[in-house]
Formats: structure tokens, C-alpha cells, sequence
């Protein structure tokens, strides 16, 4: 199957841009360097293409049930302008995606929302809304725009500085996880303060065709994914497909430590599940950690307790630039979840000393 | 982007260079393009001195921030020096491929080892 381009991939490719398959796309994993393009949203600002990651547009009369019923947030807390992390679960309660849900101002007089699910199964969840719609006989349009839109990052703590030198109105006011439409270069851009680092931020989602001018717009580092890649683990923040997967490795909220993405009292597809899962507790959790010795935990190696048998995974793992210490994730039966729990991790076949932490690793907003 | 091949040396296909030092021992290490395809490297995981190596076998492991990439032997023979610096800096190899980011000296067994080797010209057409 052909890759999926970026509106931006021809410029990219002229600032000298390394690319990667991810979900399907075709995307920048590096301009520069990792350390270099981590530092600089660490310590200013830097500027991410996350145009791989899909748009789905819901609106009508019955768009907020639609919604409350297929994710696991409650959606009828949100405000025009507001937004929430959710995941995606399924019968079982078992994680297919995770999303942010951002409430548009209403169109047509109905309530309208915006979710962004992972690069790559923005199909699938167009035909899960649809289908689902179909089957309870809702009144609602579900688009998928993912082709429609460019998905920009502006993170780090000069960020807020330099976008609101951008727009024509102020965004410095936009609190966490608020969003509205500013104005950049003419164009109308849902702007959110959200992101995936960390650090302060917005993310903007744009037009297709204004990508060009409103990347252009933002004087600071362009950043791969490898950058957001070792910025989110520092932060402890999860990677659909690989922190969790529906198919390979399938995991409840509650294992994956985001319970605050689960509205019980709310109606959705997973609920009952989940509710018993709450009553009876989890088996395994995720937990961070960091390797004492050297070394470098990767996605898949095995996690064992002290006389050497096998009692978790490495989701995600990385050498992190602003400790220079290895850390990763991992799931692990929740008595050796504690922090300050000695484990170790099978480095090709040695083990390599690790201790549990609390995440974020870093000080995040 | 055109990358520095020093005509010194030899290379193997998976980017080792073979460069052979006054103490007839052959010093080995990555090229720049191999560094810069990696990315950041974090760690290198060396044989031990004494080690006995057959050409092109795996002799270690570099890591960088987004890769894991096995090491081979451009020639046969015993490891003779290795690079302990890397230990503590491992941006060496990043910094300067072709000198202070040299991994490690092995003593060959069979100097035809070298002339089986690519050369400067072979490797850069390789990399082009």
C-alpha cells in the first residue's frame, strides 16, 4: 500500500528531513537531531508536523450521545471550546484507540465535535461511528476529514509566546485542554491548548491547503518523531499500538494508569466492563522505570523480578535526553508496581538492574 | 548530502571501516553516513580484549536514541585494544566517526582479510 504523504512532505524534505513510516504515513522523524530537537522544547519551542493523525467530525442533533456513548469520557461536560482526553473502548473494555475530543462551536444550531483518533485508524473509527449511529438510529454526520486537515504542535515553554505573536487575536488566555479558532496568515485554525510533550503548548488543527503559510508562520525548531517520540515518554504519556493494542497486547484503562479517562456514571460502549474491573481490581498495571545499569529498554523486551522469571514487557522505552538516563514503560503484575521496586530488563539477554518510578519522569504543566 | 569516505581505509557493506595502524593491528569503527543514519548514539556494547573475532562476524551493538544496530567484524583476529571511552561518550562516534569514535583493534589472523574489503571508491558508490 502506497504511504500517505503530508501536505508539508516536500518542504520538509528540502530542510533536510529524515522520514519514517508511521501509521501509514510518510513523516518526519528528524530534522536535526533528537537531543537537539528535544532540547529545544524542553527549553523554547519547537514545531511539529503531526498531520498523520486523524480527524473525525461529528454534528447533529444527537452528536453528543453518539459521542458519550463511544468514548469514555464524559463529552457532556464539554462546553463549546472545551476538550478531553478519552479512550476508545470496546466491549470488554479493552482500549482500541485514545483520543482527544474537542467540542466546535455548534454548527447548524447542533452540537458539533472534533476527535482526533491515531494515525492510521481514522477509517476504522469512522466506520465504528457509523455503524454504531446506524444501529442505536441516531441523528448525526460523521466525516472523516483526516485528508481535509494539517495537524501542527507548538510545544514548549516559549510556546504560548511565540503563537500568540502569530495569531491576530490573543490565545495567551486559552486555559489547558481549551481550544477555539484563531486567526494565522487569514486563516482560520482551531487552536488548542494541548499536546503531547509535556510542556506548554498548543496544537493546531488547519486547512490542507493553508499548511504551507501557517508552518512557515512559526520561527522556531522544526521537530521530528522522534523527538515527540522520547518527549512523550518522558512526560509518561501513552502511544496507541504500542502502549497498548487491541490486537497484540490488549489493555483496560485502569492497567494502563489513565482511569481518569473513564466516566463510569456515563453510558458507553465498555462501561459495564469496566465497572466490574474497578470493583475487582487489575492484575497488572503499567509502571515507568529507569535502568540503573547500562543500557537501553526497547518495546518488547522482557521485564523479570529478582530470581529472574519473566513478569512483564517494555512498552516503550528510550534513552532519555533530558536525564540522560534510560527509562521506559511497562506493564507489570501491580506487587511490583510500587515505586522503588527492584525488577530487571532482558537486554539481549542480560539483565540490566531497574527500579520503578512514578511518572512523568520530568516536571510536566 | 555527500559524506566524508577517507580513502585511507576499507570498508565493509555494513558500514565498519578497517583501518590499519602502524602496530599492523587493523582499528576499526562506523563511517559517517552509518552515524548519521543512526541518529544520537546513546550506547555501544564492545567485545572484551582477548576476544577472538571471524570476519563479518557480529562483534557488538551500537544504540542510538531510535535504533539498535549490530556491529560486525571487518576482519578476522583477536580484539586486541577497544575503546572504553565510548562508555562515558558514546556522541563520539557521532562527533568524529573517523577518529575518537573508533570502537576497537583487532590483530588479524589472515591479512588478505583487508584486501577483500571494499574500497573508498566501492563504499562511497555504495552510499551515493
Amino acid at each position: 500500500m502506497p504511504l500517505q504523504t503530508p501536505p508539508l512532505r516536500g518542504l520538509h524534505d528540502e530542510r533536510g528531513a529524515k522520514f519514517t513510516e508511521f501509521g501509514g504515513w510518510d513523516m518526519p522523524v528528524e530534522f536535526d537531531s533528537i537531543r537537539t530537537e528535544h532540547a529545544a522544547v524542553r527549553d523554547g519551542a519547537g514545531i511539529f508536523d503531526v498531520s498523520h493523525m486523524g480527524q473525525l467530525h461529528v454534528t447533529g442533533p444527537d452528536a453528543t450521545e453518539l459521542m458519550q456513548r463511544l468514548t469514555s469520557n464524559d463529552v457532556s461536560r464539554l462546553a463549546v471550546g472545551d476538550s478531553q482526553y478519552a479512550t476508545i473502548t470496546d466491549e470488554d473494555g479493552v482500549i482500541i484507540d485514545d483520543t482527544v475530543v474537542y467540542r466546535l462551536p455548534d454548527e447548524t444550531e447542533q452540537p458539533t465535535y472534533l476527535f482526533v483518533p491515531n494515525a492510521g485508524t481514522d477509517e476504522a473509527t469512522h466506520q465504528r461511528w457509523i455503524d454504531y449511529r446506524n444501529e442505536w438510529d441516531l441523528e448525526a454526520t460523521v466525516d472523516n476529514r483526516t485528508d481535509e486537515y494539517a495537524m501542527f504542535a507548538v510545544q514548549g515553554p516559549e510556546a504560548i509566546e511565540l503563537v500568540d505573536g502569530v495569531t491576530e487575536e490573543s490565545v495567551a488566555d486559552l486555559e489547558r485542554f481549551e481550544a477555539r479558532y484563531a486567526t494565522i496568515e487569514g486563516v482560520d485554525c482551531w487552536t488548542a491548548r494541548t499536546g503531547y510533550t509535556g510542556e506548554d503548548g498548543v496544537e493546531l488543527i488547519v486547512p490542507w491547503a493553508a499548511a504551507e503559510e501557517i508552518w512557515t508562520a512559526f520561527d522556531c525548531q522544526p521537530c521530528g518523531l522522534g523527538a515527540r517520540d522520547t518527549l512523550r515518554i518522558e512526560a509518561g504519556l501513552l502511544l496507541s499500538g504500542q502502549d497498548f493494542d487491541p490486537d497484540d497486547d490488549p489493555r483496560t484503562p485502569y492497567e494502563a494508569g489513565i482511569d481518569f479517562t473513564v466516566a463510569l456514571d456515563t453510558e458507553f460502549v465498555g462501561r459495564d466492563a469496566l465497572a466490574e474491573i474497578e470493583a475487582r481490581g487489575v492484575e497488572e498495571r503499567l509502571v515507568g522505570f529507569r535502568l540503573i545499569d547500562r543500557g537501553v529498554p526497547r518495546h518488547g523486551y522482557d521485564i523479570t523480578n529478582s530470581e529472574g522469571r519473566v513478569v512483564g514487557t517494555v512498552t516503550s522505552g528510550t534513552m532519555s535526553p533530558t536525564l540522560e538516563q534510560p527509562i521506559g514503560l511497562g506493564y507489570v503484575p501491580v506487587e511490583y508496581a510500587e515505586p522503588g521496586t527492584t525488577l530487571q530488563v532482558v537486554v539481549r539477554g542480560q539483565s540490566k538492574k531497574a527500579r520503578v518510578e512514578t511518572t512523568p519522569f520530568i516536571d510536566t504543566v | 548530502m555527500s559524506f566524508d569516505v577517507p580513502d585511507d581505509r576499507r570498508y565493509l557493506e555494513s558500514h565498519e571501516w578497517a583501518l590499519e595502524t602502524d602496530d599492523d593491528t587493523v582499528r576499526v569503527g562506523i563511517s559517517e553516513f552509518a552515524q548519521d543514519e543512526l541518529g544520537d548514539v546513546v550506547f555501544v556494547e564492545l567485545p572484551d580484549e582477548g576476544d577472538d573475532l571471524a570476519q563479518e562476524a557480529e562483534f557488538g551493538v551500537v544504540e542510538s536514541i531510535k535504533a539498535v544496530s549490530d556491529l560486525y567484524a571487518p576482519v578476522g583476529g583477536e580484539v586486541v585494544a577497544i575503546n572504553d571511552d565510548l562508555f562515558d561518550a558514546p556522541e563520539l562516534v557521532n562527533e568524529d566517526p573517523f577518529g575518537e569514535g573508533w570502537m576497537l583493534e583487532i590483530e588479524p589472523a589472515d591479512p588478505d582479510d583487508l584486501e577483500a574489503l571494499l574500497t573508498a571508491d566501492e563504499y562511497e558508490e555504495q552510499i551515493a
